[in-house]
This record gives structure tokens, sequence and C-alpha cells, in this order.
């Protein structure tokens, strides 16, 4: 019962706290309704989530840290790239990632990372989920950059969804 | 003398993050073909708007005695958005390349490897039969 009205206590929450912060003030009125958004979107939209993804709030936090502190690394080295670099200096490549990662839910979370951080966007997954197609601007070598990916935020990410 | 600091700190957020949002626009106008230009506008310019959004917050707090929330949803909805955008983009070269577009379209990086492996990139699979309803056509 409590499972069918509730479906996603994280995201219900994460919704009246947006909701709250759109209304720009703290108030009875935008409490509630910032409430009853909360409950009915997740019952709303649950064809789109099948499962709970169990995430460990901490860790993602001190992740999230630590993909903030890497967007701002990111802007400088694309800065200097587009600046500095002449176009015949790049040495752009595909990169394919293999993922021990499962759920939908924390590979979108690593897709979004990749593409936020320094030169590289994720094109696309493969088919199996097993795979993730990422495009990097100037990858010297391939090998050491998918390493860094999965050391720096996949195995992060486990721990997050874990 | 604190509202002088102030305002000092609050315009150089808003210039740096001006800058950072030239700089990637002009990412998007010289780097050689369309999967290097997607790199200008998905880093460069989220520093750019985020400088921006620093500053208001701080001019708010400072000069108008006010705390402002806007900026932190501008910030979440754009760290949302901009992969999303990015990806599509993506996935639309993707199929302009296997639809034959001419060769030197797919840039210095050339066409993607296929993943290892049986299955394809999902962009070229049909949806599958339990995908959600309003996610597939059929």
């Amino acid at each position: 019962m409590m499972r069918r009205l509730i479906p996603h206590p994280g995201l219900s929450m994460l919704l009246v706290a947006v909701w709250l912060l759109l209304a720009n003030s703290f108030s009875a009125g935008a409490l509630i309704v910032g409430i009853v958004v909360g409950l009915a979107l997740p019952i709303f939209t649950a064809p789109f989530w099948p499962d709970r993804p169990r995430v460990n709030f901490g860790l993602g936090l001190a992740y999230l840290v630590l993909v903030l502190w890497d967007i701002i690394v990111a802007n400088f080295e694309v800065a200097a790239i587009i600046l500095i670099r002449r176009n015949r200096d790049l040495r752009p490549t595909w990169l394919v990632i293999p993922m021990t990662l499962q759920t939908p839910e924390a590979i979108t979370v690593l897709a979004a990372t990749i593409s936020l951080t320094p030169g590289t966007v994720s094109a696309d997954v493969s088919a199996c989920g097993r795979y993730l197609l990422v495009h990097a601007l100037d990858a010297a070598d391939p090998d050491a950059e998918i390493a860094r990916i999965k050391s720096r935020y996949e195995s992060r990410l486990l721990g997050v969804f874990a | 003398m604190i509202a002088l600091v102030a305002e000092i700190v609050v315009s150089l957020m808003i210039v740096a993050g001006a800058s950072f949002a030239l700089i990637g626009s002009w990412g998007l106008v010289r780097l050689p073909t369309l999967m290097e230009r997607l790199h200008g506008p998905t880093k460069a310019t989220t520093l750019g708007l985020g400088g921006m959004l620093v500053g208001s917050v701080l001019f708010f707090r400072l000069d108008q005695n006010l705390w402002s929330a806007h900026e932190l949803l501008i910030t979440l909805f754009l760290f949302i958005t901009a992969p999303i955008a990015a990806n599509m983009i993506a996935k639309v070269h993707l199929h302009s390349l296997r639809a034959g577009d001419p060769p030197d379209n797919a840039g210095p990086a050339g066409t993607p490897p296929p993943p290892p492996g049986a299955a394809d990139w999902a962009t070229y699979e049909a949806p599958h039969r339990d995908t959600p309803v309003a996610t597939s056509e059929t």
C-alpha cells in the first residue's frame, strides 16, 4: 500500500525541495502544494521508473562535490583548447567504455557526468547496456582516458548505487 | 566599504561568466566538425552561466539583503538539460553517418567503432517490447 502511494521517496523529497525553491519562500501553502506535487508526479510517471534505485545519499553528495570541481577544471581545459590549440593538433577519437554499472539510473548519471567533464561527450549506449560510446575532444592515449573515467567516476558510482 | 567590495566581487563574477560563455560560442565557430563543436557548449558555457548566477546570488544577498534560490534551480536544470541536448545531437549525427553522408562529414575522429558483442549501439535498434508506451512509437 505504502509502496504504491510513494513509489519513489527520494524523488518525492527532491520534488518538494524544487517546488519550495521555485516559490522562493517557505510558507505553509507552498509546502502543502509541494507535497501534493511530490506525491502525484512519481505516481503519474511510474511507467518510466520501473525499479526503485537504491541510492547512498552520503556518497552521492561526495560524488556531486567531486563532479562540480571537475566541471570547473573542465571549463578551463576546454577554454584553453579552444583559445590556444590549432585544429590540426587536436586528436579527437571515439572511446568505447565497457561498464560494470547495470541499472539505467546509474548509467544515466555516468553519461551525464562524462558530458559535463573534461573533453568528453557521451554519444550513445549499446543496446545490451554494457558499453558507452564517448567522443573525446583531445585524447593522446585513449586507453588511459577510458581507465581514468572508470576509476574516477564509475567506481564511485558503484558505491552510490550500491 | 562592504558595498564597494560586494560590487567588485559581483562584477568580477559576471565578467568571468560572460567571458566563458563567449569562449564557448567561439569554440562553436572554430572547431572543425560537429562532434568537436559539441564540446564548446556543453562545458565552457556551464561555467559561463554558473559564474553569472553566482554573481546574481551575491548581488541579491549583499546588495539587496535577500536570499535568492532561483539561481540554484537554473543551475540544476542546466546540468540536467545540457548533456541530454548534446546526446540528442550526437545521436542524430550517428544516424546521418550511417545514412551515407559524405565520409568527410565524419570529421577527424572518423565513424564510431561498433560495440564488442552482437548488439549494436542503442540508437540504431528498434524500440523493445517492454519499453514504456510513451517512449516508443508502437
